[in-house]
């Protein structure tokens, strides 16, 4: 069934991608599964993709209801009973949509409420009464609760306004009154935002982009979700409020165990929500992980933002050895080696990606997630085809939030759709040499990664909406919301 | 450190051809109470290295795992409690995972093991 999704005006490139993800976690059988893997999506008329209106077609109600309650980025989801370009087209509409599925939902001992909301413009208190009464043609015989109602409706109209407001242009104006279904509980951000948090790291991520990633995930109670860049935890935390099994590592030993002392460190930042603690957070490089040989498929998803920043940027085991190549290895003198700090050597975004891919080729389930953030330049428009691959994956979402005129990043969804294999192994070794070539312009561009994720340039939340907000604001934003 | 990871992990000391399981050293042992989820154990269940299980969580002083076991066995109620505990629910704390092969031994403070490897290791 079609059901009408509006999405809050922001992150223009997730809202879509997060309710195929939540349609495939809510699915209750094969058939559903097998629908919510090719969502079909349409537009209304005369609106631009990037409008906060899409029609989505759902295997039922329930799925609707789940799905969206579960969202960050669904403000509501409606049955929608009618629309037109004025309100004589929407009456008709209304009128004309049958009174088994209308009926139900005015009985006399029911409640409900009806709701304006207008898009791209303010209308005042007393238009909206006006606009509620125009209603009176459906046959509404419950009581009004405005506290608590059983239904809710809602009449939403987009204009066709101006230029200026960073709005998608839509041609003409439109109409909408459905019954609501569910919708994004956002009072989860002000709850989990970073201002408040008490542990906090320079690359701390977004409590609303670190939701979003665990839906993208699937993350559900009784999975395993682990995050091999755990820092602070702030994505993990995410995970555990829907229900995972968490486990983290990071190379930095301050990091990820001593934090800023006994109540302010990765296991308090869990406490600070009453979260379930990590079931492990590990001192551990991903360029040479700790896991013992023959341990695989242990991992439900693998969740994170790799390191590719100068002040946040990779390391990895090794130093001067690695580095250079010739240097003959250090080695560390016995009464030294308790305290002894390994020196590490600066570790690619190239080679981070592949060692990312390649353990979550072999840890992750079949059926798996990996989603985690990648930094493009914005040179064509057109950067699909230069995502890393992996032949035990397949991608399917990307979802782009532009950093400033010249860097984005990318997060980035794989399915695990093949068993790892040795050969496999092999072939991803000889991919990761093409991808390595082709993309040696990168590297050579030094500024790539400390641009897309340096720290100092981005402010603790909120960071890409701030960070542009400096540039003159283009008339029509798009992905900058 | 709970004895899933402890399962989980090995010596990756370069060189060393048998890393698993490491050996503990136990300075201070915690319990921690985590939610029991039966589905998540029989999902576990499978991966996990049985004998080294049972080994650890006799160094931790817990005895109630069997030496043997049959997948059959995930239909008691009794047995995943104590899968559970033993799994989950022994902490160490303080004390050190040792490399069977080289006595290298990696620290565990605040209950996070460091696997981190030297560079004359890797
Ligand atoms: C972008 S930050 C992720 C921050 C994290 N999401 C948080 O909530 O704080 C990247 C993290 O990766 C860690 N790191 C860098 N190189 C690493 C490596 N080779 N293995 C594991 N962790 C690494 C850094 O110490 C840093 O904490």
């Amino acid at each position: 069934m079609w059901y009408l999704c509006m999405f809050y005006h922001r992150l223009l490139d997730y809202r879509k991608a997060e309710v195929e993800s939540l349609a495939q976690l809510f699915a209750n059988d094969e058939e559903d599964q097998y629908k919510t893997q090719r969502l079909k999506w349409r537009l209304p008329l005369h609106h631009h993709p990037d409008s906060p209106f899409h029609f989505v077609d759902l295997p039922s109600e329930d799925v609707a209801r789940n799905v969206s309650n579960r969202s960050i980025l669904v403000k509501g989801m409606y049955e929608l009973w009618g629309e037109g370009g004025s309100y004589e087209e929407l009456e008709e509409a209304i009128r004309s949509y049958p009174d088994e599925r209308k009926l139900p939902y005015l009985e006399p001992d029911s409640t409900f409420k009806i709701n304006v909301d207008t898009f791209g413009k303010v209308i005042s208190l007393q238009e909206q009464t006006q606009r509620i009464h125009g209603l009176s043609y459906i046959p509404f015989k419950g009581r009004v609760n405005l506290k608590s109602p059983e239904h809710k409706f809602w009449l939403m109209e987009t204009d066709d306004y101006g230029v200026n407001n960073g709005l998608p242009p839509i041609v003409q104006r439109r109409i909408f009154f459905g019954r609501e279904i569910g919708g994004a509980d956002r009072k989860l951000l002000p709850t989990y935002q970073l201002k408040s948090r008490t542990y906090l790291g320079p690359t701390a991520m977004d409590a609303e982009i670190a939701f979003l990633m665990a839906n993208q995930a699937l993350v559900m109670p009784g999975k395993l979700v682990y995050d091999p860049f755990v820092g602070t935890g702030s994505i993990l935390i995410a995970a555990a409020h829907f229900g995972a099994m968490t486990m983290g590592a990071d190379i930095d030993i301050r990091v990820v165990r001593d934090g800023r002392g006994p109540d302010c460190n990765v296991w308090s930042n869990f406490k600070q929500y009453g979260l379930p603690m990590p079931i492990a957070l590990l001192r551990a490089d991903n360029n040479l992980p700790p896991w013992r040989t023959g341990l695989k498929e242990i991992f439900d998803a693998i969740i994170c933002d790799p390191p590719y920043g100068v002040r946040a940027g990779g390391r990895k085991s090794g130093g001067r050895k690695l580095m250079k190549g010739v240097v003959g290895p250090y080695t560390v003198p016995d009464d030294k080696r308790t305290d002894h700090i390994p020196s590490t050597a600066s570790y690619s975004l190239v080679e981070c990606v592949h060692d990312l891919l390649d353990l979550a080729g072999r840890m992750l389930v079949m059926g798996g997630r990996l989603v985690f953030f990648y930094p493009v330049v914005r040179e064509d428009d057109n950067v699909n085809n230069s995502f890393p691959e992996h032949p035990c994956f397949q991608l399917i979402a990307t979802s782009e939030q532009i950093l400033s005129s010249r860097y984005s990043r990318v997060l980035l969804t794989m399915v695990k759709t093949s068993q790892y294999t040795e050969e496999i192994a092999e072939e991803a070794r000889l991919k990761h040499k093409d991808f390595k070539e082709n993309h040696l312009k990168w590297l050579e561009d030094g500024n790539l990664h400390s641009a897309v994720f340096s720290p100092s340039d981005l402010p603790l939340n909120g960071a890409a909406d701030a960070k542009t907000s400096k540039e003159p604001k283009p008339k029509y934003r798009g992905k900058y919301v | 450190m709970r004895l899933l990871t402890h399962n989980m992990l090995s010596s990756n000391i370069k060189g060393v051809t048998n890393g698993f399981p490491l050996r503990i050293e136990i300075e201070k042992v915690v319990e921690k109470q985590v939610e029991f989820n039966p589905d998540f154990l029989k999902n576990m269940f499978p991966k996990i290295e049985w004998k080294a299980l049972v080994n650890a969580s006799h160094s931790m002083g817990y005895v109630e795992l069997p030496e043997e076991v049959e997948p059959s066995r995930l239909d008691s109620e009794d047995f995943l409690h104590k899968f559970h505990h033993a799994l989950l629910e022994l902490h160490l704390e303080e004390g050190a995972l040792v490399c069977p092969e080289t006595g290298r031994r990696f620290p565990v403070s605040k209950g996070i093991p460091n696997m981190l490897l030297h560079e004359d290791e890797v």
